[in-house]
């Protein structure tokens, strides 16, 4: 075992009195109100606390204190950085994440307060070494627990991309594909391949795109509605683009945005007719079927 | 005339230019405009804010209502401190564009609105202003 130099009693503090440092930071964390016992069983707390300490242990052994990116510490890093991830699913803010590695200051200046008695260099130099050292686990955290965030968002806008494109078959030969919400170019980019991958599938000649839950149409989301029939062209089926409400109309009439070579519909039902029509079948009553 | 509220927003990201057209959908029912004077602000505002994005490098939106005498309004004003527009005539010309789109934004947002105003100048920025009288 290495001894670190200037007579630093941080390894031995942390090896003596695990069990205080232990009982005194857990009480820490309660009172900061960052140790959440509506998100975390106290059990659970006990034993992240004595898990991360018994690593901590390991990683200073190294008597390497400032460099915490070397393989001695790995250790510590995987804990933290798993720590944060389970922390942010749960609900925890980042502050009350990067909390469980600062509220672990008080008792350890205390320990080293005690264990440097007389000998104010050797405490104010264990202080500076453990400061930088709890400084760089908090924001290690701090980036964990942003990171999975991030990755948390992005696999929901992914889901909602999936989720809100989906091409319906509405009769043989025809399919509709209802957008809901924004149509941006990330999303035209998924509409337009299920679109084209239904047409395929279904052997459709005709494609509605009904736009009922569009709330704006402005000259990019008329330009990748113009996109997507051009490629249904390309497919050979034929587009129609229903849910143009009235308002909608005036509306891009006055932006200048030309959909003349499309047939547009005010509703999904009379494109359906239109669509019926041109494939050669209508919906009748059963009455007026003479046999 | 006077403006009785106003508000400033961020146009930074695409979710901005959202909030944007949400904002000014709520503002346009609340002076109690008719459904296809609120849908020609909002898409003014959604092509303008995408201008002040794309080619402002970001900017931001003055929102205000209005009131002069018996009739109410929304003057909005997006501001962007990007390259500036050299030839603006040009720029106004329908179907012109410097970048891949249909080049009727900044004309159509002209014809959506009662009140249009532009000023810019390379190197410091472009100003456009709009209003629309209920
Ligand atoms: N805020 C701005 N800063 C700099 N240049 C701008 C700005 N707004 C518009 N322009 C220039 O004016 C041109 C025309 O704008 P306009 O909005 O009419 O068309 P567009 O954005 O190219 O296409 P779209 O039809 O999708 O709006 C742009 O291509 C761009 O060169
Ligand atoms: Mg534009």
């Amino acid at each position: 075992m290495t001894t670190p130099a200037g007579g630093s009693r941080i390894t031995e503090v942390l090896n003596v009195q695990e069990n205080e440092l232990l009982q005194e930071w857990i009480a820490e964390q309660r009172q900061s109100g960052a140790a959440r016992p509506d998100l975390i069983a106290a059990a659970d707390l006990q034993d992240q606390g004595r898990e991360f300490l018994g690593l901590l242990r390991q990683a200073v052994q190294s008597g390497e204190f400032s460099n915490i990116n070397i393989p001695a510490w790995s250790g510590v890093r995987d804990l933290l950085t798993e720590l944060s991830r389970t922390r942010a699913r749960l609900g925890f803010a980042p502050s009350e994440v990067a909390t469980f590695v600062f509220s672990f200051k008080q008792p350890l200046f205390a320990a080293l307060q005690k264990a440097h008695a007389g000998a104010p260099d050797g405490f104010i130099s264990d202080i500076w070494t453990v400061t930088q050292m709890l400084d760089k686990l908090g924001l290690l955290t701090t980036e964990a627990y942003l990171k999975s965030r991030e990755e948390i968002i992005a696999r929901h806008q992914e889901e909602m991309m999936e989720l809100s494109t989906p091409v319906v078959q509405l009769w043989q030969g025809i399919v509709a594909l209802p957008i809901i919400g924004t149509l941006d170019s990330a999303r035209t980019q998924i509409v337009m391949e299920n679109l084209l991958q239904a047409i395929v599938d279904t052997g459709s000649e005709i494609a509605i795109i009904d736009i009922t839950g569009v709330p704006t149409v402005d000259t990019l989301v008329s330009q990748h509605l113009l996109k997507t029939v051009a490629a249904a062209r390309l497919m050979g089926a034929e587009c129609i683009i229903s849910g143009i409400r009235p308002q909608i109309a005036q509306t891009i009439v006055h932006l200048g945005v030309e959909l003349n070579d499309v047939i547009t519909k005010a509703t999904l039902a009379s494109a359906f007719a239109l669509a019926l029509q041109k494939r050669g079948m209508t919906v009748a009553k059963v009455s007026q079927i003479k046999s | 005339m006077s403006v009785w509220k106003s508000e400033t927003m961020p146009i930074r990201t695409q979710a901005d230019i959202v909030h944007v057209r949400q904002a000014v959908r709520t503002w346009s029912v609340d002076a109690g405009m008719r459904l296809v004077d609120q849908t020609k602000i909002v898409t003014a505002a959604s092509e303008l804010a995408r201008n002040t994005l794309e080619y402002g490098g970001g900017g931001e939106l003055l929102l205000e209502a209005l009131s002069e005498s018996v009739r109410v309004g929304l003057r909005l004003t997006f501001t962007d401190h990007g390259p500036g527009i050299p030839d603006l005539e040009l720029a106004l010309k329908d179907g012109w564009t410097s970048g891949g789109g249909m080049g009727m934004g900044l004309s159509g947002s002209k014809r959506l609105s009662n009140e249009f105003e532009i000023e810019s100048q390379v190197g410091v920025g472009t100003t456009v202003r709009i209003t629309r009288w209920k």
